[in-house]
């Protein structure tokens, strides 16, 4: 039996860039490059290993976003996943993440999958939600948020390490998982592996593809408003001295003057 | 008045300090009521500490399940609540567990959802949040459109304040879904004794300029000096000289204390975003070209190996 697996990744504005919004209070796509979000690659890494170790398995990358977006499934594809699948319509522009893993679930119904993988958060929004809303639509565990993850008999293990303790979890598959950056160093895309990636298939989907009428998502079917988005003042530089031996003494008596000592 | 559902995290028997800021929080929106989750019998001092902010009702529910199963149960139990009381609101502690909490209530209740909040305000179509977005370059203005709003809120973003209320304790039994990962085992993580990175007045971080996890006593001893809590960039806690749960950044902590200190942190755009609110920053670092600079109140261009212990010493000496 091939074990299926579905990573989900986002395509977000360069985190490295000069990020902003559009007029419509969305986030800008126009003024920063794209790319694959830093901790999706993450995911991707794990759903390989996972697929290494197991004697047969398929990677299947899949985004909802706009055209661009090819380029994060081309990153993944590069890095030695099988197959992708692009979720893209006009009318999802603006949709919250309410509205994007009722996409995403859609998606990952029609497409089929044994174990769902999610990086930690997006770079951009960082809300780290959406895995726990994909197992919430498709009444599955959640196994999230993972430094640690294996997979052996039909059984996700992994390890989670929250503020108060560290805890070990398991869930029979199917069932959603999301790992941290502290689950692996992620794989560079070797030139074989860009060059295969070049003709591997990525299926395009539409809303009609997956039954979702347009006002059930885009910004008119968000249950959030974004009333205004301010840029914050930069911070002013304030005092820098050089240490010529009282570097210390010198910053105690800025703590001191301001009161924190 | 509209019943502010919070929900109280608690740790070690007692109320985490995060929540008496959620309570303080809710006294904007309505009036707040707590519930209280697994705790056993530490349920009872836990209710009186959150009747003290304010709450005027204590959910409380109990059972095995809230420590065997993942997120879920309490899913199951704020969802529950927030239905029959027939709440305005829901405020939940923006943590790796709370967040994941509130959007599969969110989801559930057919709500619009929120995470991280600085700032909540009574707006006129309910509560205004305000996020710091984009690694703390934008502010932002939302509100919930849709259903009982569910919003999460950082830790330091209020100063708790009492505001005695009734505290009545309410038991609530719940219908569990199951369906949720099983938690084989539990580690608690060992105390430092130094306060929590992300409700602590002072931090105190290092970064690469570190140089190894023995370089990392200069700082502790600075944070302690201070009362503070120790941070790390993910450049120190890649390398292994410091554990990940104090990596202050964007895939760490986000951190917004009265006073950040940044030893050795050059200032990367990844740990900028995790400490750019903080109320007055100052770093010690040996390139004055650092970028870390730019933020600073007070910045020292030289060896945190000199400086740090001279301030050390000057601290201890007053």
């Amino acid at each position: 039996m091939t074990l299926k697996i579905a990573v989900c990744v986002k395509y977000v504005p360069d985190a490295t860039g000069d990020r902003g919004f559009a007029d419509d209070l969305t986030t800008d796509r126009e003024a920063v490059d794209g790319l694959l979000s830093e901790l999706d690659e993450y995911g991707v890494e794990q759903a390989l290993r996972i697929a290494e170790e197991a004697d047969d398995a398929e990677v299947t990358v899949i985004t909802v976003g706009p055209d661009d977006a090819k380029d994060a499934l081309r990153k993944a594809l590069s890095m030695g996943a099988d197959k992708a699948v692009h979720v893209n319509d006009e009318d999802i522009h603006g949709t919250d993440v309410i509205g994007t893993s009722a996409i995403l679930a859609k998606a990952l119904e029609k497409t089929g999958f044994d174990l769902v993988v999610c990086g930690m958060a997006s770079t951009d929004g960082t809300m780290g939600v959406l895995p726990a809303l994909l197992a919430e639509r498709l009444n599955l565990p959640q196994v999230t948020l993972l430094s640690e993850v294996s997979v052996e008999d039909g059984v996700v293990k992994g390890r989670r390490d929250g503020d108060a303790a560290s805890e070990q979890l398991e869930a029979p598959l199917p069932a959603v998982v999301s790992v941290t950056d502290q689950s692996g160093e992620a794989r560079y895309p070797s030139f074989k592996g860009i060059m295969a990636a070049k003709k591997k298939p990525v299926e395009e989907l539409d809303l009609d593809d997956l039954g979702i009428d347009a006002d059930e998502v885009g910004l008119g079917g968000s249950w959030t408003l974004v009333e205004s988005a301010a840029a914050r003042p930069a911070r002013t530089q304030g005092t820098i001295v050089t240490d010529e031996g009282d570097g210390g003494k010198q910053l105690a008596a800025f703590l001191s003057e301001q009161k924190f000592i | 008045m509209a019943e502010i559902l919070v929900l109280v995290d608690h740790a070690d028997g007692a109320v985490r300090k995060p929540a008496l800021e959620l309570l303080t929080l809710a006294r904007r929106l309505g009036e707040p009521s707590a519930v209280v989750l697994g705790a056993g019998e530490a349920a009872a001092s836990i209710a009186a500490k959150a009747g003290e902010y304010g709450a005027a009702t204590v959910y409380v529910a109990d059972g095995a399940e809230f420590a065997e199963q993942l997120v879920v149960p309490k899913v199951d139990a704020l969802t529950q609540i927030a239905k029959d009381k027939g709440v305005a609101a829901v405020l939940v502690t923006s943590s790796g567990e709370g967040k994941e909490v509130a959007a599969r209530v969110a989801l559930r209740l057919g709500s619009g959802l929120i995470t991280d909040a600085v700032e909540l305000e009574a707006g006129e179509n309910g509560p205004v949040a305000t996020q710091s977005v984009f690694a703390a370059s934008y502010q932002v203005k939302s509100s919930v459109s849709h259903g009982v709003p569910v919003i999460t809120v950082k830790p330091n973003s209020a100063a708790p304040e009492a505001a005695p209320a009734a505290g009545a304790v309410e038991d609530v039994a719940v219908a569990f879904t199951g369906n949720a990962a099983k938690v084989v085992s539990r580690t608690a993580r060992v105390s430092t004794g130094r306060p929590e990175l992300t409700e602590s007045a002072i931090v105190v971080s290092g970064g690469r300029g570190v140089g190894a996890a023995e370089g990392f006593e200069v700082v502790e001893k600075l944070a302690d000096s201070l009362g503070a809590a120790v941070g790390a960039s993910r450049a120190a806690v890649d390398a292994g000289w410091y554990p990940h749960s104090n990596q202050v950044g964007q895939t760490g902590k986000q951190v917004s204390p009265q006073l950040y200190i940044a030893a050795g942190i050059s200032g990367a755009i990844q740990h900028r975003a995790g400490m750019q609110t903080s109320k007055t920053i100052v770093a010690v670092n040996k390139d004055p070209e650092a970028p870390i600079f730019d933020l600073v109140d007070y910045g020292v261009v030289g060896d945190l190996f000199e400086v740090l212990p001279q301030l050390t010493d000057e601290i201890g000496a007053r």
